[in-house]
């Protein structure tokens, strides 16, 4: 995995999450055990399954008993709405600090996004 | 936790030289631990201890609940694969697996035979005309098809490719998930293995340095480049393991104290430490006082 110091655990859960927002992973499919992600990633089961538990905690994953986790219905939703709230935060935050530290003001910062044309 | 072994206060002397000293710690059962340091730092002494191979001058060393000197119990529940393992001279590669087939009640032969064609080890080869590489996949399939349930690597890898030694996590990786037990490894390549473990265990000179899960280990310490001086302000609430300077300019890796500042508000370029360059520093770092060094990790937040 990564080394941004972030925990493995986290790391496996957002990519599961990252899995189920973009519609890879559909609602009430069941999600990669801990032994598939642990041998997938390389790294040890224990952790793999810790990121498993916080989907499950966070009521994103549900247990089959003795089948396996699936993913929730609505689960999408709860992480769109999650991380629409963490999006200013996460990207306009540096976006700014940036556009600060080039002398870039605010208004030719939302120039930009308006005239932004995604690359293909 | 459960312990599978404990090692309590356990000081090993030979004629002139103390190879561990004072050593307190326990072996998470069912885990994969990292035995990490530097050569002569200890770790083969202290997996010599674990199986019975050596007694220590003082201290106790517990394997499942008893001591593992000429103790048949715990020894045939042992499997340590030793650093450039010898075998008798006329054995084949066969005769070593049928060998340990009849020492370890787990065994699986059919994970050895799969083992053998992942290695491309050739069975009717006798040992003594293989490569170093190759005498290192003989100890890692016997390791690994033991299924011992405490199963110890001492630095299994010499002369294997970087092609064999990631079949070797692969598969350790397979079997250790679908048969839990206790595995201690010790290896210098600690970046290949630092997502595999669990926990980890640094020694050196003797001396126990970090015993922690490996999860903690991360982000535990940043490294940090910038003027010496805003350096030195920042590492004040924390522990300087390392500070290199050219010109006013230093780099330095710093591990974290609960209560410091973070590296945000240090004006530093900061990055987490991985695990390999965490160990560098801490083994050149001089030595710390004792009585901190083992649980200092516990306290930074995560």
């Amino acid at each position: 995995m990564n080394d941004d110091g972030g925990p493995i655990f986290r790391q496996v859960a957002d990519l599961i999450e990252n899995a189920i927002v973009d519609g890879s992973l559909a609602e009430e499919s069941q999600a990669p055990s801990s032994n598939e992600l642990a041998a997938f990633h390389r790294i040890n089961p224990a952790t793999a399954a810790k990121g498993l538990n916080q989907l499950v905690a966070d009521g994103v994953l549900y247990k089959r008993r003795g089948v396996g986790m699936f993913v929730a219905t609505g689960a999408r939703e709860q992480l769109l709405k999650r991380r629409r709230s963490e999006f200013a935060d996460q990207y306009l935050r540096p976006l700014m600090a940036e556009a600060q530290k080039l002398g870039i003001p605010a208004t030719e910062v939302t120039d930009m996004i308006d005239n932004w044309e995604s690359p293909r | 936790m459960t312990a599978a072994a404990t090692v309590s206060d356990v000081t090993m002397r030979f004629s002139e030289h103390t190879a561990l000293a004072g050593v307190s710690t326990s072996i998470e059962q069912n885990a994969i631990t990292g035995l990490l340091g530097r050569n002569g730092a200890g770790k083969t002494t202290l997996m010599q201890l674990l199986t019975g191979h050596r007694v220590p001058s003082s201290g106790r060393v517990e394997v499942f609940g008893a001591r593992p000197y000429e103790n048949d119990d715990v020894l045939r529940r042992t499997c340590f694969i030793k650093e450039g393992q010898r075998y008798p001279d006329h054995f084949r590669v066969r005769d070593a697996l049928h060998g340990a087939s009849l020492l370890f009640p787990g065994w699986d032969a059919d994970l050895a035979q799969t083992l053998l064609a992942d290695f491309e080890l050739p069975a009717g080869r006798p040992i003594k005309k293989l490569s170093r590489g190759m005498n290192s996949a003989v100890g890692i399939i016997i390791g690994l098809a033991s299924r011992a349930p405490f199963t110890l690597f001492d630095e299994p890898y010499a002369g294997l490719d970087v092609v064999a030694r990631h079949q070797f996590y692969d598969r350790l990786l397979a079997d250790y998930a679908e048969h839990p037990r206790t595995i201690l490894i010790s290896t210098h390549l600690i970046e290949e293995i630092a997502d595999l473990l669990e926990r980890v265990l640094l020694i050196d000179r003797g001396r126990l340095l970090l015993d922690t899960d490996a999860e903690s280990v991360r982000g535990s310490a940043v490294t940090v480049r910038g003027p010496v001086d805003r350096i030195r302000a920042f590492a004040a609430g924390h522990d300087l393991l390392h500070l290199d300077t050219l010109a006013g300019t230093g780099r330095a890796v710093v591990r974290l104290r609960s209560g410091g500042d973070g590296p945000d508000t240090s004006g530093l370029l900061a990055e987490p430490t991985n695990l390999q360059e965490l160990v560098v520093a801490m083994s050149l770092a001089p030595p710390a006082p004792r009585h901190s060094s083992t649980d200092a990790l516990q306290g930074v937040p995560r």
